[in-house]
């Protein structure tokens, strides 16, 4: 049986283990037939082009775990910012771990999908926002089909969440291989900030497709900074679908982290309906082995004076492959649109490539739009100025990658994130240096 | 200190060195002058370790060991240091993390444990003041959008920060204005000692006011083809380099 086949017919158990008569269910037997149709995307589709799924596919993943598993918080902080006070929202294997969470229903919203799902008093939440935004394709309707847990936040109006919330998921390797579907939900109404940091995480090598879903809508000069760190197991892949819904003023950063896993695809779109706002995406990847990173980016510019920015870096070792495909839209009324676009990239290795394709569809004519991608190697003359200043080889080399990519981090709010994340590039560079200052 | 015999070097099959002998005893200061494309940098680099300049024959011997198989930064640890004729702009490294980062390998390299940050941080602010650095300068990425001169100066700190054995000028005073070429020359004589070596790669006379040489060589077409002392370089700033070559050509 196939993978496909195998989620269609698990399907139909699930049905009956979830709330039939609730307003989702409806939402969930249509997706279920979209991805019936749809199936997983191949790479005859233009969007997947360079990007296989054929080797994840192929394991007979488990679609719901059979135990009921838990972690102690010592064995996985090092996975936490754990040294910022924080809200938590924590799953095992898909499911919720009360153990290592940290909610809230003091004034905002800060828990589970599940119960956002089955209470009555989130009903209009659910019924105005959820599954309003995202695409229906294959992958993101098997989601929705199946989505039952994730993060459920909402943030009412004229509210500045005083600390982050971290959304983790686990995966505990007690399945030969697992396959989840979270599903996270985010609503911050007028003029309220919040800051997300989100990460999969398996432990151990077990393999684990994650096929994950967020919608996010930033209301009339929201904030919402969302921080995602991608540093998973070797036979750990995840596909990240974001969908944003941005109204006037509002500014939305995502910050996309991508150092670990088999194979990440981000499908990252921004919707601005409304005026002067401005969407910010940026990435830092660094790769190696046979490790695969995609970054499938949209910004759809709707209505005047807005702005988009984004940057994404990467670096390419051994036989590794990196894809970025940035579309701009800019429709005929969105007049004095700034879009801005960059994707630098370095090969370290001849094995190493990467697919780089900005597309702009411009149909308004008043407007600034730029964008540029590099490829290149690391500058052999600065090699050699930094080796003979008494920097080894290996050192200098990551230093170079990391000055070469650390402008992305500037724009990170949190300064904890910023450190965990050098220290990951260090750690990933197999150096012991601090790159601070 | 340095000896280098016979040595060869060449890019792509293009000879450069083409048999260089000099000795540099600790205490001492060397010139080497020469007309553009003599080959000066090239030495500089070889000796640094530029991995791109093949050496063919002869050798160079750092305090009588073959320094051949040894990196660039093997060599930094061992003493020698080169001030670059173009210093290399590297965006998104500040000179200060960019010093404690040399400082701290190169003491890993001789087992010792990393500078503690009081230490560095004093250390910083003497050498600074030393070449008259404002410390706002150290927080800038290296080399990014410094003046010609800032660049210079910028060499000459990172000398006094690392304290070299053996440190190699190249064109430290090309682009220093008057004031800027005695202040880096005075750090230069600052950090001079019995114990150290100093070779100056220059075009004029000037800067050798300030460093004085014991010894003068003059490259031609990759060799030193006349050494003598300071004032040679008088001689060759009133005269220029066609009396020289007409030296050497006679020779043949
Ligand atoms: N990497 C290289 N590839 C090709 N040719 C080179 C390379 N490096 C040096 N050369 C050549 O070797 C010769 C010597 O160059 P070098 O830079 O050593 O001269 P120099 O004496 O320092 O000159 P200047 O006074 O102009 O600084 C020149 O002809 C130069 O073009
Ligand atoms: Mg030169």
């Amino acid at each position: 049986m196939s993978l496909k086949e195998k989620l269609v017919t698990s399907f139909m158990a699930f049905e009956d283990t979830i709330d039939v008569h609730s307003p989702i269910h409806d939402i969930r037997t249509e997706a279920i037939k979209t991805f019936e149709n749809e199936g997983f995307p191949s790479k005859k589709e233009e969007a997947w082009k360079y990007t296989s799924l054929n080797s994840i596919l192929k394991h007979d993943y488990s679609v719901f775990p059979k135990h009921e598993n838990a972690l102690e918080f010592k064995d996985v902080k090092k996975y936490f910012i754990h040294e910022i006070d924080s809200y938590k929202i924590i799953f095992i294997d898909g499911k919720y771990s009360s153990h290592l969470s940290q909610t809230t229903h003091d004034g905002i919203d800060i828990c589970l999908m599940s119960s956002a799902l089955n209470k009555p008093k989130y009903r209009l939440i659910i019924e105005n926002y959820f599954n309003k935004i995202t695409t229906k394709d294959g992958l993101s309707s098997l989601n929705t089909a199946f989505s039952a847990e994730g993060a459920y936040i909402h943030i009412p109006k004229n509210k500045l969440v005083d600390k982050p919330i971290q959304i983790i998921h686990f995966s505990t390797g007690n399945e030969a291989a697992l396959m989840l579907q979270p599903r996270n939900l985010v609503v911050v109404d007028e003029n309220s900030h919040v800051q997300i940091i989100e990460r999969h995480q398996s432990l151990t090598n077990n393999p684990v497709l994650t096929n994950s879903v967020t919608e996010i809508f930033a209301n009339k000069r929201a904030i919402v900074d969302y921080y995602k760190i991608q540093n998973d197991k070797e036979n750990a892949s995840l596909i990240d679908s974001t969908f944003i819904n941005q109204k006037d003023g509002s500014l939305a950063k995502v910050h996309t982290f991508s150092f670990g896993g088999k194979l990440i695809r981000n499908n990252l779109n921004f919707y601005q309906n409304g005026e002067r706002m401005d969407s910010v995406m940026k990435g830092i990847t660094i790769i190696g082995k046979k490790q695969h990173v995609d970054h499938n980016t949209l910004v759809h510019h709707i209505e005047p004076n807005c702005e988009s920015h984004q940057d994404y870096k990467g670096i390419f070792d051994d036989s590794s492959t990196g894809v970025f495909n940035g579309k701009v839209v800019v429709n005929k009324e969105a007049q004095k649109t700034n879009a801005f676009q960059s994707n630098n990239n370095i090969l370290i290795s001849d094995k190493a490539s990467i697919n780089t394709k900005p597309q702009l569809e411009i149909y308004a004519d008043d407007v600034k739009c730029s964008h540029g991608c590099t490829i290149g190697q690391l500058d052999d003359s600065a090699m050699f100025y930094l080796r003979s200043r008494g920097i080894p080889e290996k050192e200098a080399r990551a230093l170079l990658m990391f000055a070469f990519s650390n402008n992305v981090l500037d724009s990170v709010k949190i300064p904890e994130i910023k450190n965990r994340i050098t220290k990951i590039i260090a750690n990933k560079l197999g150096v012991n240096i601090g790159f601070d200052l | 200190m340095l000896k280098i015999n016979n040595l060869h070097a060449s890019v792509e099959d293009k000879g450069i060195l083409k048999g260089i002998n000099l000795e540099v005893k600790p205490g001492e200061v060397h010139a080497i002058m020469g007309p553009n494309g003599s080959g000066k940098s090239t030495l500089a680099s070889v000796i640094a370790g530029k991995e791109e300049y093949e050496v063919t024959e002869g050798n160079i011997l750092l305090e009588g060991e073959d320094i051949e198989e040894l990196g660039a930064e093997e060599r930094a640890h061992k003493g020698v240091f080169l001030s670059f004729q173009y210093p290399v702009e590297i965006p998104g490294v500040s000179v200060t993390n960019f010093m404690k980062t040399a400082i701290n390998e190169t003491r890993k390299a001789k087992g010792l444990e990393d500078m503690p940050a009081k230490d560095m941080l004093k250390m910083i602010r003497e050498k600074s003041e030393l070449l008259e650095i404002d410390r706002k300068f150290l927080s800038r990425s290296l080399n990014e959008g410094f003046s010609g001169g800032e660049k210079k100066r910028n060499e000459i700190f990172q000398m006094a920060m690392l304290e070299p054995k053996l440190a190699i000028l190249d064109e430290t005073d090309s682009g220093l204005d008057i004031d800027a070429l005695r202040i880096v020359s005075n750090g230069v004589n600052k950090l001079k000692s019995k114990d150290n070596a100093v070779i100056v790669i220059t075009h004029y006379q000037r800067l050798l006011d300030y460093i004085v040489p014991d010894f003068v060589h003059v490259l031609l077409d990759g060799k030193i083809v006349k050494s003598g002392g300071a004032e040679l370089a008088h001689e060759l700033e009133a005269k220029g380099y066609d009396w020289i070559k007409e030296e050497v050509s006679a020779e043949h």
